[in-house]
């Protein structure tokens, strides 16, 4: 089966920064990959790499099959996104944002007004729909916000730091409707820095500085480590060595 | 071309629902035309002047006449001597004194050389300069008139004629202007902020990593401000017409054109603003102090381009505007066509299309 994502020596560099350094990986179909590493150590830049927003300056990249150098205009077309801040326009209703990515994903008429009806029945959402995105519960953005990135039924999705600044309650809720995706086929990229979400992922990475200094299952992880809690793992990783 | 219409859709809606901006916008050319046209203005009405009459005659009274009766001047106050003048002026009573010599009835009357004086605050020297013409011009008149049929030395008289603006009506001047800065402020301010909006909220980052092509981004956020500017400029035109009886003379269809084709301009700077910085505040800074203060200041808005040092008529070169105005006045007031204004247009279409070049430059600079 091929690959959702292969990376090899995929590199960024800002002038003499090097950002992203050599990181070879390669994500199956299905699979719910976790990025890990601290802030500022490459995981945004190595995404934007990959959902054609960066330029990569040396390396080899595909995503769903797809050239990142060549090939973005029709990687675009094969992935979901959700950025850091939940993209969601404020001063648009929760229709109207469904309408609205619906729309620029290309999705017929008929598919987004079924989309609307779904997903806000689906999130139990109906209270909201006509309310602007600016009034709505940060949790129900996110999820919302989710729901937008998966609609028109991407092969694979991208998601930077989805869980930033809400309840662990709401970040369960979350993890679930990432498993149920997953459970459907799709492929998910996620970033974080919450440890506890790591546990959840089928295998994670754990950037430094720019490489990948770790790489496999959570459990696996925590064996080769000697560590009970893949907080320990990071810790370890990222602490400089005494 | 769906995709297209969505967005702008959404555009529309960020537009709309912004209650105050719009305001704002759709407000203030309204405001700006009422203000400069009633309130800041150059011409003269019932300035009030003192008088200081030596020589009381008829011809004193004759030529105080005159001047009351052009409108431009009101008696203040009639003063009884010198001394009176200086701290007249000082209270801010008076604009100009005029002072009749005692010989004036008697030197006239045997055709002797003689002089009227005329005193003028030029704490502001423009009303200054505008009240000397004046009252120089009536008094002029009066004098040839009492000199006709007498035996005259050689004298040559100028015979003027204001074309375009016979009546010197200022809003001529502030009509063309105030439609500049309104369409400069709306078309590059307004896109500049809304493109650095999407960055901001981070939902740039997913429309470009969305299906959409990012020249069809940028199109679609700048179609609703285009449509904004063209119906400001409609409401300073009817303004301009209806209340202040500013001409078209020229073609309606190609003073259309040319204003779409100044927005596209200063769209295009707004972009290009847009490309250099991630943040509204910024992009708003860099409107106001980069495009609108030369766009209020050297473009012959308000300040003659003649009668600036020469580094900056040299600079006034770079600014829109400054093309703009010239292309207004030819069609509004001399009612010229296409043939007159054709440069001003190509140099117009050049800078935007320059702009745009460094715009896309940018863009891919960052995408690096």
């Amino acid at each position: 089966m091929v690959p959702a994502i292969t990376a090899d020596k995929l590199t960024k560099k800002f002038g003499d920064f090097t950002a992203v350094n050599q990181i070879t990986f390669e994500v199956k179909k299905g699979e719910i990959f976790g990025f890990l590493g601290a802030n500022g150590a490459g995981k945004t830049t190595a995404m934007r790499m990959l959902n054609g927003l960066s330029r990569p300056t040396a390396g080899q990249a595909s995503v769903a099959g797809f050239d990142v150098y060549r090939q973005t205009e029709k990687i675009k077309q094969h992935i979901g996104y959700m950025s850091q801040k939940f993209s969601l326009y404020e001063d648009l209703t929760v229709k109207e944002n469904i309408q609205f990515y619906g729309g620029i994903y290309g999705l017929p008429g008929r598919e987004i007004r079924h989309q609307v009806k779904a997903l806000i029945e689906g999130l139990g959402m109906q209270a909201f729909a006509g309310t602007l995105v600016k009034s709505i519960p940060l949790g129900w953005k996110q999820k919302l916000s989710f729901s937008i990135a998966i609609m028109h039924r991407p092969g694979i999705v991208f998601l930077d730091e989805p869980t930033g600044g809400v309840d662990p309650i709401t970040r369960r809720q979350f993890w679930e409707m990432i498993y149920k995706a997953a459970s459907e086929g799709m492929t998910v990229f996620v970033t974080t820095h919450y440890m506890d979400e790591a546990e959840y992922c089928g295998r994670v990475s754990i950037m430094v500085d720019g490489r990948i200094a770790a790489l496999d299952t959570p459990r696996a992880l925590k064996e080769q480590f000697g560590a009970s809690s893949m907080n320990d793992v990071f810790l370890q990783l990222t602490r400089p060595k005494s | 071309m769906k995709q297209f219409g969505i967005f702008i859709q959404k555009e529309l809606f960020h537009i709309l629902r912004d209650r105050r901006t719009l305001f704002i916008l759709l407000g203030m050319p309204m405001a700006l035309v009422l203000l400069f046209g009633f309130a800041i203005t150059n011409e003269i009405d019932n300035a009030r002047i003192a008088i200081l009459d030596q020589s009381k005659g008829e011809m004193s009274q004759e030529i105080t006449q005159r001047l009351v009766a052009s409108g431009y001047f009101l008696i203040d106050e009639n003063l009884q001597e010198v001394a009176q003048i200086e701290q007249h002026f000082r209270q801010g009573k008076t604009k100009m004194a005029v002072i009749f010599p005692s010989e004036l009835q008697e030197n006239m009357r045997r055709n002797l050389p003689t002089q009227i004086q005329l005193i003028a605050d030029a704490t502001d020297p423009n009303t200054a300069t505008t009240l000397i013409n004046y009252a120089s011009a009536i008094i002029g008149q009066y004098v040839q008139e009492q000199a006709r049929g007498q035996a005259m030395p050689m004298l040559i008289r100028t015979e003027v004629k204001m074309l375009y603006n016979p009546r010197l009506k200022s809003v001529f001047m502030f009509v063309p202007g105030v439609m500049t800065v309104i369409l400069m402020l709306v078309s590059a301010m307004m896109t500049s902020i809304a493109i650095t909006r999407e960055k901001e909220l981070g939902t740039m980052e997913v429309l470009l990593a969305s299906p959409l092509k990012p020249a069809m981004i940028i199109v679609g956020k700048v179609i609703p401000y285009i449509l904004l500017a063209l119906a400001n400029t409609v409401v300073i035109l009817l303004l301009g017409t209806f209340v202040f009886g500013m001409p078209v003379r020229g073609s309606l269809a190609l003073l259309g054109l040319e204003c779409l084709l100044f927005v596209i301009a200063a769209l295009s700077l707004g972009i290009l603003i847009s490309t250099r910085t991630d943040s509204q505040q910024v992009a708003m800074l860099i409107s106001l102090m980069v495009l609108m203060l030369p766009t209020i200041l050297l473009s012959g808005f308000i300040f003659p381009i003649e009668s600036m040092p020469k580094v900056l008529q040299v600079i006034s070169n770079i600014i829109p505007a400054k093309w703009f105005i010239i292309i207004l006045k030819n069609i509004m007031l001399k009612g010229t066509g296409a043939e007159f204004v054709w440069k001003e247009s190509l140099i117009l279409a050049g800078m935007t299309l320059f702009f745009i070049g460094v715009s896309v430059r940018n863009f891919k600079i960052r995408l690096e």
